[in-house]
């Protein structure tokens, strides 16, 4: 409403350039002292849409400023609890080598990141390897949806800590088995969404292939596949959700480089300042993943483009 | 004129949660060669599943269907069908949508341009030549169910099947697609089976107006011979005495001796 109030931008550019154009015009239509190009760029300025802009990024601000400011309050007095400011003064100090390497207990907080992304790369790539195929067959195939529906549902809900003594027993190492608990951990939303996208093809869909005479590849390829697709890429948006929140756990247990490790050592050192920091950054590390995969899920997404 | 599909006695039953379902009792039918035959009936009548039927889609309870002296066992190419809601695959453009039913039919035996070409033409048939690079959210409800019908066409079938084409359609649409389709099959001679419950289309469209009883169990009340020279053409015919007879006529059986009966509230 408040943008029909002004100037389009382009008639303003248009304005601009005719004052340019044409000084005598627009120093008549100016007071006589102003320069004559001031009066036609003044109307330039409204047609920024304020109202919009604040709205969307001021209430974000003043959350996380009351965030800070609450934070700053409670701290005041000390404590064990770092104020904001010795906060902020540590993370810059990390953020600036996050790549030293002072033997292997030691080493900077890009590595511990990157080491932990490597795990649920690894855990997330094996589960996406194995859950997708089979989320296809237990769409397809109704005997084997009744034959691991149930199966799926006790084990879906067991907590990512209980697999990982399973892992340790059959890899008797501490890195497989985290990947191993990532892998667990991530695959069900996979499959239980691929085989859910499955079952919900049209039928339409599945009678035009059928009228087609198209071979069981072909209709896997060219109507299956992509009318599974939206579904399978928000179980792989969950999955990788549920990979970055059980990569701390499990690494807190295993141990050696990454995130959750570092917080735990962090920890023992009693350094309250690290562990901030660390929920920031592992905050910031799963936003991140989200969002690159919202946006890759919207470019294979049909029907929104 | 011998008949080239043949239903035999057909029964259909459909098991579902709450028990068995007589569709359709005694369904004997031919269609000639070339022939336009509608199915009409109120709905729940069994005229889709009887459409069905013949396409292959599900199979008889008991009885027997032939398509061309051959037993109709499975869905195929040779029995085209138009869906209801056009059901074009939303990830492919118009043209990508005729070309996979194209290059399925004639893939093994022409070649890539010959296909194009085929695919191609058989949109320009339709009226959807301008939109070969669309994807179906992007067209209309009835540039939709053209394209579904140039795919239909675009296989060369024996037999084209229509399951209520023009349903989803405003009337303006739905007249003006019906004269299109009149002057397709004109020209490529098809045999045509098409689901309706529209009465004038049945009558505008038709050679034959098979009129079914109301479910369940429902079966062929009466059919309908319309004879009316072609081409047609629905402004003149609005007045003709025969069109006017042949339309009392299907009016008659819909709803003097068949009325719709509301189900009973259980």
């Amino acid at each position: 409403m408040v943008s029909a109030v002004f100037h389009s931008p382009l008639q303003a550019q248009a304005e601009a350039r005719a004052a340019r154009s044409d000084p005598v015009r627009a120093g008549a239509a100016a007071p006589a002292t102003t320069p004559p190009e001031l009066p036609a760029v003044r109307p330039a300025k409204p047609p920024f849409d304020g109202r919009g802009l604040a709205l969307k990024v001021f209430p974000p601000l003043v959350g996380v400023a009351l965030l800070v400011g609450l934070w700053a309050l409670l701290t005041m007095k000390g404590g064990v609890f770092p104020t904001p400011a010795a906060t902020f003064a540590e993370a810059v100090k990390l953020f600036s080598d996050p790549f030293y390497r002072n033997g292997p207990n030691d080493v900077g907080l890009g590595w511990n990141i990157l080491f932990s992304l490597e795990r649920v790369a690894l855990g997330f790539g094996l589960a996406a390897l194995v859950g997708i195929p089979a989320g296809f067959m237990i769409g397809r195939f109704e005997l084997l949806n009744r034959m691991v529906s149930p199966l799926i549902s006790l084990l879906r809900p067991v907590s990512p800590l209980a697999w990982l003594p399973i892992g340790l027993l059959v890899f008797k190492a501490a890195n497989p088995a985290a990947i191993w608990t990532i892998f667990i951990c991530s695959i069900w939303p996979m499959i239980i969404n691929t085989a859910v996208g499955v079952q919900r093809v049209p039928s339409d869909y599945l009678n035009v292939a059928r009228v087609l005479n198209l071979s069981e590849w072909d209709v896997m390829r060219k109507i299956l596949f992509p009318a599974v697709l939206p579904y399978m890429l928000t179980g792989v948006r969950l999955s990788v959700g549920t990979a970055w929140l059980v990569i701390v756990a499990a690494e807190m247990l295993t141990g050696g480089v990454g995130i959750g490790f570092w917080v735990w050592d962090e920890w023992n050192n009693l350094n309250v300042t690290h562990i901030l920091i660390a929920i920031f950054v592992i905050g910031v590390v799963g936003l991140l993943l989200e969002a690159l995969l919202v946006s890759f899920a919207r470019r294979f997404s049909y029907d929104n483009d | 004129m011998n008949q080239f599909i043949e239903v035999q006695n057909a029964e259909m039953v459909f098991s579902t949660k709450k028990g068995r379902f007589h569709a359709l009792r005694e369904i004997n039918l031919g269609v000639a060669k070339g022939e336009f035959v509608t199915l009409i009936g109120h709905s729940g009548c069994g005229k889709s599943t009887l459409l069905n039927l013949i396409a292959g889609l599900t199979l008889p309870t008991s009885g027997a269907l032939l398509c061309d002296n051959r037993e109709i066992a499975a869905p195929g190419p040779e029995r085209a069908v138009v869906f209801q809601n056009h059901s074009l695959l939303p990830w492919l453009t118009c043209f990508e949508n005729v070309h996979l039913a194209v290059a399925r039919v004639f893939g093994a035996s022409e070649t890539k341009a010959r296909l194009k070409e085929r695919t191609q033409a058989a949109l320009e048939l339709v009226g959807m030549g301008h939109a070969l690079a669309k994807r179906p959210h992007e067209i209309s409800g009835g540039m939709k169910q053209r394209v579904g019908i140039a795919r239909a066409l675009a296989m060369e079938p024996k037999v084209l099947l229509m399951d209520e084409p023009f349903g989803a359609l405003d009337a303006l649409t739905r007249a003006h697609l019906q004269d299109e389709l009149l002057k397709i099959v004109a020209r490529t001679k098809s045999t045509v089976v098409m689901v309706t419950h529209d009465v004038d289309e049945a009558v505008l469209l038709s050679d034959r107006i098979v009129m079914m009883t109301n479910g369940p169990a429902a079966t062929i009340g009466e059919i309908v011979s319309v004879d009316l020279e072609r081409p047609r053409n629905r402004v003149d015919l609005a007045e003709d005495a025969r069109y006017v007879h042949h339309r009392k006529q299907v009016l008659d059986f819909l709803y003097t001796r068949h009325g719709h009966v509301e189900k009973q509230a259980a």
